[in-house]
């Protein structure tokens, strides 16, 4: 009952600032230096309700711009998967928040499933989200990762057909489900009112709480999503924030404080 | 010391040949490779559609092409060579008989434009024609290294109406290019349809592209019968992501005959040197497909090195993978110095002027030759060197 992904589940169900979506920032990983990285962290870890922490590759085909520019400087500062299992292992103390560990697939190939999930516990990792991973290849990955308790999230789109969306949404062991909210890479702009009747759609039938992500840049994203998903995942609008100098915590702070004051919209009228 | 298979059984329903293929591609492409998968199947069955695909083959492109027998070459390398001519394809290479099964392909599912990456430029020229001829929009992106390089296939990829979009992030080259087509398709799998050019990718494209590929061997296999009366001892291929070699491949699996594939040694064996993926890659996951890659060792795709833009890739098709693990083929590799001597030595000796691909093939060709005197060679000459002008140009002032 306690497992990682049912932990991770409650975090999103339950999130910190309650009646609002649970604020997911995604962090790409020793970006801004492999010093200070925990740090960083566990100060995120304490205003998140959950962290989507990405370990960079050379080929991140599902990623926009600035997703990929950050992979790239990650990975020039000598970022790797072991460095990043390290640093997590070694936290000064438990993180205020579940962590999910986004990578492609090839530096978990290189690393070792079997080991990569042994492992993750003790790293306070919950689940991953495999970009490049499809339901159908994934197998392997899914079986031991039950075995540990760690969620294997699904990602659905607007485009995935509904057995399908089914299917991939049924697992109640799954974590959440992500909800890409736009037919293509990260770093867009989502159009809200085009999304609430995809998330109505996807929560309609999912049996894991629902977290919409690609996007998401601004206060009333978040805002809009409230009714329809149970949480938003920010990353390209952060890392942006992040660049000119706000910390990633204000930045959080500012996406929930800034459409607190504001009566939240009618559902119907969004739609 | 023959390896025994039933070769068409790969690769199986979820697109693996042994360990190597599969589909891992991001969900939002998942329904549009499925569909892709679904109507490739049965276009292919179709008899309609093979029949226009195979007119158009031999009215628009060419085909057959000629299978030359070479006599100064012969002489030369003491051995009976034989040159599969696929640079006297309609423009100028093997990637022709791709682009158009795929254009037709994309017109048949109603597609509203098509996205296509290129790294000689060969494949971006020959979806464009055939684009063009079936009448769908195309686009294509391009490494900006090899837009310099390749600067001719640039013009005519434009002259054929194609939209060039020059990728300059990344390793800048074919890996790059396919990365950004990747994300191209991603946007709008629904009404664009992805030309790739090679034997690599996600599920269904290795085998969608190796049976548009395998007229090359099939031709070729008529042809050194009715010519030579046998079969050869060897039939030689370069190898990038490996379509025209696995299009010369696959119709000799079930003989005698022994397979030589030839990769890119590039400047030399350290890593980023080179392009030798099978010969020195280790298993990885890219572009959609577990094959083998060159990587370091935490899955960090490497930058590689190759005087051929069309042979300059960190990966390779998961078919070619599996060849070598069973051992059926065999990869070995040349060097940058070694194909641009080889490329020399045809146009003085043949009157051919080879692609700088190609030309690896022939430089693999020849050290075969050396340790098997008399030995009646195949050689794919996968295309024509006009678009290497650059390069040639740059060699000589090295
Ligand atoms: C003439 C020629 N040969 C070979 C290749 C390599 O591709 P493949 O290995 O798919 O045949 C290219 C690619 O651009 C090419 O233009």
């Amino acid at each position: 009952m306690n497992s990682p992904a049912r932990a991770l589940s409650h975090a999103i169900r339950h999130p910190k600032v309650p009646g609002r979506p649970a604020l997911m920032p995604y962090l790409m990983a020793g970006l801004h230096g492999l010093d200070g990285f925990a740090e960083r962290l566990l100060e995120v870890s304490d205003v998140a309700d959950a962290i989507e922490l990405g370990v960079p590759f050379s080929d991140p085909t599902a990623d926009g711009p600035v997703i990929q520019a950050a992979a790239r400087r990650a990975l020039e500062q000598g970022v790797t998967l072991s460095w990043i299992l390290q640093t997590l292992r070694g936290l000064p103390r438990a993180p205020g928040c579940p962590i999910v560990l986004m990578s492609y697939a090839n530096p978990l190939h290189a690393y070792g499933y079997e080991r990569l999930l042994a492992e993750a516990e003790a790293c306070h990792i919950a689940g991953f989200i495999l970009p490049d991973i499809p339901w159908e290849e994934s197998g392997e990955f899914r079986d031991l990762a039950r075995d540990h308790g760690l969620a294997v999230i699904s990602l659905v789109t607007p485009v995935t057909p509904p057995e399908r969306l089914r299917m991939l949404t049924a697992d109640p062991e799954g974590g959440f489900a992500y909800a890409v909210t736009v037919t293509g890479i990260t770093g867009g702009s989502m159009d809200a009112r085009q999304v609430n009747g995809y998330l109505d759609r996807v929560r309609g039938v999912s049996r894991v709480p629902v977290c919409a992500g690609f996007g998401i840049r601004t206060a009333e994203h978040v805002r809009n999503l409230t009714g329809h998903a149970d949480g938003a995942i920010v990353g390209s609008a952060l890392i942006e924030a992040v660049d000119s100098g706000l910390s990633e915590k204000e930045f959080l702070r500012d996406l929930r404080e800034k459409y607190l004051p504001q009566p939240p919209q009618s559902t119907n009228s969004v739609r | 010391m023959k390896v025994q298979m039933d070769w068409e059984a790969f690769p199986d329903e979820r697109g693996y040949f042994g360990r190597f293929g599969g589909r891992f591609v991001a969900e939002t492409l998942m329904p549009a490779v499925i569909r892709l998968e679904e109507e490739a199947r049965e276009a292919l069955a179709d008899p309609d559609f093979m029949d226009a695909y195979r007119g158009m083959l031999r009215n628009w492109v060419g085909r057959p092409t000629p299978l030359s027998h070479a006599p100064r070459l012969s002489e030369a390398w003491g051995a009976e060579v034989w040159l599969k001519r696929e640079d006297l394809a309609h423009t100028g290479a093997h990637k022709i008989n791709n682009a158009l099964g795929q254009a037709l392909l994309a017109r048949r599912m109603g597609a509203k434009s098509v996205v296509a990456e290129t790294g000689a430029g060969q494949h971006g020229v020959a979806t464009a024609a055939a684009c063009a001829r079936v009448g769908i929009p195309c686009r294509v992106y391009m490494g900006a290294v090899d837009v310099e390089r390749q600067a001719p296939n640039v013009r005519r990829m434009e002259l054929l109406g194609a939209e060039v979009v020059p990728v300059t992030h990344g390793d800048a080259t074919l890996r790059a290019a396919i990365d950004e087509a990747l994300r191209h398709w991603v946007t709008d799998p629904q009404s664009t349809f992805y030309c790739l050019g090679s034997v690599v990718g996600p599920h269904p494209y290795p085998w969608l592209v190796r049976e548009f590929q395998k007229v090359l061997g099939q031709e070729a296999r008529e042809q050194i019968q009715e010519l030579a009366g046998g079969l050869p001892d060897v039939v030689v291929a370069c190898v990038g992501g490996g379509s025209n070699a696995m299009g010369l491949f696959h119709p000799f699996l079930d003989t005698d005959v022994e397979i030589l594939g030839i990769e890119p040694g590039g400047r030399g064996m350290g890593l980023g040197d080179h392009a030798a993926t099978v010969a020195r890659g280790t298993p990885g996951i890219l572009h959609g497909a577990l094959t083998l890659l060159l990587q370091d060792p935490h899955g960090q795709v490497v930058e590689t090195h190759s005087v051929s833009a069309g042979l300059d890739y960190s990966g390779v098709g998961p078919e070619h993978a599996f060849l070598a693990e069973v051992g059926r083929a065999i990869y070995e590799t040349v060097t940058d110095e070694e194909a641009m001597d080889a490329l020399a030595e045809l146009c003085r000796l043949e009157g051919i002027l080879p692609a700088v691909e190609s030309a690896h093939a022939f430089a693999g060709a020849r050290r075969y030759a050396r340790s098997n005197p008399g030995a009646r060679i195949v050689i794919g000459c996968s295309g024509r060197g006009d678009k290497d002008l650059p390069i040639l140009q740059a060699w000589e002032a090295r």
